[in-house]
């Protein structure tokens, strides 16, 4: 009944442990790659813009991480952003002088109403997570166009002081880069230092046993579909701030390079494992392939196709690392 | 202060459709190891979920040393100190073995409600070297055999302090190096001073552990005695409710040609170097305890996971089967183990459950021939002997042994050869079981080849030609019917041997 | 032992024959219907029926093999993709100069390509849902699209291409003889053939299943290759009556045939429902669309109201015990 006993180990378990790593180096490989073409890559300015890309990106890979821990999805995002970003736009041109700060607050209180509707249907009449955000994404997404009676609001009706939300800077940072930090740091404190965080995985791991253990699975799977949402609409604010326009079809699909940036980061589909370093290597992974591509002349129309296949390669790699860590398992009883 | 320091009463608990427990009593000590023993059914599981408040009696009184307690959940059993160690791990595959111990009772700072991984983590070390165990607390419990999560639950029930302990089937899945860490344990436990309920099928299990035995048979209490007080022929009477050796039905005729042979079958992690063979009309008892790779070894047959090593002959010729649909194509079938998860469509009829392997023989070009398959339907169900209104029942609607003999009417659609049955009687009440003994003679004196996998000791030797026996994935004896032994069988399936 | 005789027929009850799902849909049809009517003097012309039943009736084509996925206990995310792209590559085969009948044919095999790709990836690799892996497709299969076309749009099709969208034979519209001779055949083939009875047996249990000796690998390949080939279909008639292509045609039709499937009392665990109630919650939202339609009710209050259905429909199972419950397939 010893422990260690780890005479051979399957190729799939050896990639399991050297993941991260290998993302590292497979982001490193593509940056000179793309460097050798095209020598503005790796410039302080194009760095910049693309990091500044990725904030709003690996925010949302955040919360979709703890959705998808919990063996849930979220396709909503897209419209909750779309709506929360489209109240916030009407709010600051209809009042310039609000500070910027509020119109921060008000886009996550949406995005948190929003998540904590879908999180109800979730957890308390156990609609499928697929058909219940397939469902409001809809609906969010029919309120967009509502309040906005169809209309943009566009650069020129939005105050300076709000976009400044994503041109400005704090201690030297973006603020969007900053804003990602801080939500990173408080993350990494929740998941790891806090019991609710803790139980988000153990209800993702093994629901029964959560149910057992007496952790109250409804309230986590309320808690991680709320929080979704709170960020979305935190990000809501930030992308309509950045790009300084708000739209009925603001972010569409967006949810999608979402959840390629979990599973690439290799957040289990399955539930019960992810890292918020993963996320972050498969968020700036992806944000550098949208960056890039264009520099290396791939047409833009590309990018849709691209992403699906690292999707598709993404999540049958995870397969096949899960395959080769169980019979790696096996090879070790002995008979 | 009572002498018991769990003591239950009249405890009754009914599910829709099923009277799980039955004004049942228990009485435990401290310091003591209980054995609680019953046939599949007999309502052990759901008494130990009322003891751990996973469910709430619907009637009857709970102690806890003299004081009339309620348990309303899992988490009140918790802070009372019962600890329940599940027959299949109940774990988080994902988490590390710290978090496994800790789950529900995490260390955490006072103010701050930091969770504290240092302390946990070193706490976790020190839990599982006082087991004898030096298993690093940060792997993750995915990673871990099934003796080793054992042992991490145990700790678990340790960090919580419990004084009453279950271990629901502990041993099922462990070798018996592994059983005899395991019995260690436990009986430190006990001189630590918790009190232990011990729930097993292994009656070596209690003769090493336990010094009181509860039997429990169709939801009732049948009665407690001292271990060194009842004879295990009173023992099993006791379980089973009647002399066991008269249910078996006598048998004529000798085995015909060779049906099935089995060379060097292997499976990494499962089993290996299995060979056997089977003739037509014979019966061949397949045993070994639970997790011994019997199951495995039947469904590598059946074409349901594959195998690395060997060869299989059917008739003479090599097959190579890799899907079930293959394996009944070419005349073999298998009664799975888990007839409701395996078996049946639970909210299907009798009847469409019956035709569901036969629907091409009942169809022409694809269009089903609903009359005919009612037509077949019937006539299986009698032959079986289901008891049902209608071929229309649900077959959810009925009991364990009706449910199997639907099963049985399945595979007697096909046109077979072989008939593998996994644990045919598992959780049938005994007047089925002998329906059950009559169908399968009959099956083999009609020609068929018949591997039948049983942990019931008197069952394979009432009803098996010849009996093989495994132990940890390889098999330990074949013996002949005429002269085999529960001792010998006994031995070979938990002794280690050194046969291939 | 005496012998056993069972019953082997079934005594027919009204009770249960109105006590199921789909009476409670035509009673809704009828209410939407009669509402509609009530709200526009417009509505109840037999004229502007038979258009507005053209119009949707082009994504009902789906949800015929979506049925079969739903009782299977799958879903498929990737039909509206599949769409765009069969109906992108005939219109740009076309373009370049391939006979249309020939661009015709490739759409129909790229769509069933697309639904085979599909099936093949998620009987592979079980791990996945399919949930996951047709995420995965969908982009996929939009992107190559939109790598085909990029932004543009293609279309001038010959003449008699348009007949399929837009034609009659008599009074009838072509695409609703079409729609109804295939809503035919997958009636028969859900609840006359072996095979539609073993998908209900593997919607239901997936091990007995396999157990019992059913491919389950080869028919849920069929299933998904049949959503494919039925997108193809969609593909044609909705160019057909676009009269053009382009790469986000088809965009979210997914959860309209979803949202039809469920409203159509097919259970999203598998096992449960029928044809018939999914074809019945077509027209059902068909003649909703249009009504609201009339009466200027905006695109994206409908957008909120199918969400808001699709979410109600599968709710009212969940909440209530299933109280119309669909008649059992056993």
């Amino acid at each position: 009944m010893t422990g260690n006993t780890l005479e051979k180990t399957s190729l799939g378990a050896r990639f399991a442990r050297f993941r991260e790593l290998g993302l590292l180096l497979f982001i490193l490989l593509l940056s000179i790659g793309v460097q050798l073409r095209n020598p503005s890559f790796l410039t302080l300015e194009n760095i910049n813009d693309m990091v500044t890309n990725t904030a709003i990106l690996s925010i949302l890979a955040v919360g979709m991480m703890l959705v998808i821990v919990t063996r849930g999805i979220d396709l909503s995002i897209g419209a909750t952003l779309a709506l929360s970003g489209m109240i916030a736009a009407l709010t600051v041109s209809a009042y310039p002088d609000v500070h910027p700060l509020w119109a921060i607050l008000l886009g996550t209180l949406v995005g948190l109403l929003c998540g904590s509707i879908i999180g109800l249907l979730v957890s308390k009449s156990g609609i499928l997570p697929i058909i219940a955000t397939l469902g409001m994404m809809n609906v969010f997404r029919g309120a967009t166009f509502m309040v906005s009676g169809g209309k943009w609001v566009s650069a020129h009706q939005m105050p300076a002081s709000f976009k400044a939300i994503a041109t400005g800077s704090i201690l030297g940072i973006n603020t969007l880069i900053f804003i990602a930090i801080i939500i990173y740091a408080l993350f990494y404190y929740f998941i790891t230092y806090t019991r609710t965080g803790r139980q988000i995985y153990a209800v993702g791991s093994n629901p029964d046993s959560a149910r057992i253990s007496g952790i109250n699975n409804d309230k986590i799977l309320w808690l991680v579909y709320t929080i979704m949402g709170g960020l979305s609409g935190l990000a809501g604010v930030l992308w309509v701030a950045k790009f300084a326009s708000a739209q009925g079809d603001t972010a569409v699909g967006y949810e999608l390079s979402v959840i390629a940036a979990c599973v690439l980061g290799g957040v289990s589909i399955a539930g019960g494992s992810g890292k918020i370093s993963g996320i972050i290597l498969g968020s700036i992974l992806l944000g550098m392939l949208n960056n890039a591509l264009p520099l290396i002349n791939v047409s833009p129309f590309w990018q849709m196709g691209i992403q699906g296949l690292i999707i598709l390669i993404a999540v049958v790699i995870n397969a096949l690392v899960k395959r080769g860590v169980d019979r790696n398992n096996l090879m070790r009883r002995r008979i | 202060m009572s002498e018991y320091v769990l003591e239950l009463k009249g405890i009754t608990k009914a599910f829709p459709g099923v009277r799980a427990l039955d004004q049942v009593q228990f009485q435990l000590k401290k310091g003591e190891i209980h054995a609680l023993m019953g046939e599949n059914g007999a309502g052990k599981s759901t008494f130990i979920k009322i003891i751990t408040g996973v469910h709430l009696p619907d009637e009857g009184e709970l102690y806890l040393n003299g004081e009339r307690t309620e348990i309303k959940s899992p988490k009140d059993a918790q802070k009372l100190g019962i600890a329940a160690i599940y027959q299949h791990v109940t774990c988080f595959p994902d988490l590390s073995v710290t978090e496994n111990i800790f789950m529900g009772h995490e260390k955490i700072s006072r103010r701050a409600k930091r969770i504290l991984w240092n302390d946990m983590h070193a706490e976790a070390k020190r839990l599982l070297q006082e087991l004898g165990s030096n298993l690093d607390p940060r792997t993750k419990m995915g990673a871990l055999s099934v003796a080793q999560q054992q042992i991490v639950e145990i700790a678990k029930a340790l960090s919580m302090q419990a004084r009453i302990i279950i271990m629901d089937e502990p041993t099922a899945a462990l070798t018996t190096r592994e059983s005899e860490e395991l019995y260690k344990i436990t009986e430190k436990l006990r001189d630590q001073g918790a009190a232990i309920i011990f729930i097993s099928h292994r009656f070596e299990d209690m003769y090493r552990l336990a010094s009181k035995v509860t039997v429990f048979r169709d939801s009732r209490y049948i009665g407690t005695w001292g271990v060194n007080d009842i004879a295990n022929e009173d023992l099993i009477v006791a379980m089973v409710g009647r002399e066991i050796t008269q249910l078996f039905p006598k048998r004529q005729g000798e085995p015909g040609e060779e049906l099935l042979r089995v060379e060097g079958l292997g499976k990494t992690g499962y089993f290996a170097d299995i060979s056997f063979s089977l003739k037509r009309g014979e019966i061949l008892g397949l045993t070994g305890l639970v997790g011994a790779g019997r199951t495995e070894v039947c469904q590598a047959i059946f074409g349901i996971t594959d195998y690395d090593k060997g060869r299989i002959f059917l008739r003479g010729e090599e097959i190579h089967i890799k899907h079930p649909w293959q394996a009944m194509e070419s005349g073999i079938g298998y009664l799975p183990e888990d007839r409701q998860k395996q078996g049946l469509v639970l909210d299907w009829g009798i009847g469409r459950n019956i035709t569901l392997s036969a629907l091409d023989q009942l169809s022409s070009r694809g269009w089903v021939d609903e009359q005919k398959e009612a037509e077949l339907a019937k006539s299986l169900a009698e032959k079986v002997q289901v008891k049902a209104q209608s071929i229309f029942d649900l077959a959810s609607s009925l009991s364990g042994g009706n449910q199997q003999k639907v099963v049985v009417a399945k595979l007697l659609t096909a046109q077979l050869d072989v008939i593998i049955l996994d644990e045919p009687t598992k959780g049938v009440d005994v007047g089925a079981k002998s329906a059950i003994y009559e169908m399968i003679s009959e099956l083999a004196a009609q020609g068929y080849g018949i591997i039948m996998v049983s942990s019931e000791m008197p069952e394979v030797i009432g009803m098996s030609d010849r009996v093989i026996v495994m132990r940890e994935g390889r098999v330990t004896a074949a013996l002949d019917a005429a002269t085999v032994t529960q001792e010998a069988i006994l031995e070979a399936a938990m002794v280690s041997q050194t046969i291939s | 032992m005496e012998k056993r005789v069972l019953l082997g027929r079934r005594d027919f009850s009204w009770k249960s024959f109105f006590l199921q799902w789909e009476w409670m849909l035509v009673l809704i049809f009828i209410l939407v219907n009669v509402i509609n009517t009530y709200l526009s003097p417009y509505y109840l012309n037999g004229d502007s029926l038979r258009d507005a039943t053209m119009t949707f009736l082009d994504k009902a084509f789906i949800v015929l093999p979506m049925v079969l996925i739903i009782i299977l206990g799958d879903i498929d995310i990737s039909v509206a993709s599949i769409v765009a792209l069969s109906s992108v590559v005939m219109a740009d085969l076309y373009t370049r100069g391939v006979p249309m009948e020939l661009a015709i044919f490739i759409c129909l095999a790229v769509g069933t390509l697309c639904g085979y790709i599909n099936g093949l990836l998620i009987t592979k690799f079980k791990e996945l849902s399919a949930v996951i892996v047709t995420l995965a497709t969908m982009i996929i299969y939009r992107g190559i699209a939109y790598i085909i076309l990029e932004d543009q749009a293609a279309g001038k099709f010959p003449e008699w291409f348009s007949y399929l969208g837009w034609g009659y034979v008599g009074p009838v519209p072509f695409i609703f003889l079409v729609f109804v001779l295939f809503a035919i055949l997958f009636i028969l083939l859900l609840h006359k053939t072996t095979f539609g009875r073993r998908v209900y047996a593997m919607g239901s249990n997936a091990t007995a299943s396999q157990f019992s000796g059913i491919k389950v690998d080869r028919i849920k390949i069929i299933v998904f290759t049949l959503a494919g080939l039925m997108a193809a279909v969609t593909a044609l008639f909705l160019t057909s009556r676009m009269g053009s292509t382009r790469p986000n045609i088809a965009t979210g039709y997914e959860l309209d045939v979803i949202a039809m499937v469920v409203l159509g009392g097919i259970s999203t665990s598998g096992g449960k429902g029928r044809m018939i109630g999914a074809i019945l919650a077509v027209f059902l939202i068909g003649y909703l669309r249009y009504g609201l339609g009339l009466v200027n009710v905006p695109a994206q209050m409908l957008l909120i109201i199918i969400g808001l259905l699709l979410i109600a429909a599968v709710m009212i199972p969940n909440l209530k015990g299933r109280p119309y419950k669909g008649k059992k397939s056993g």
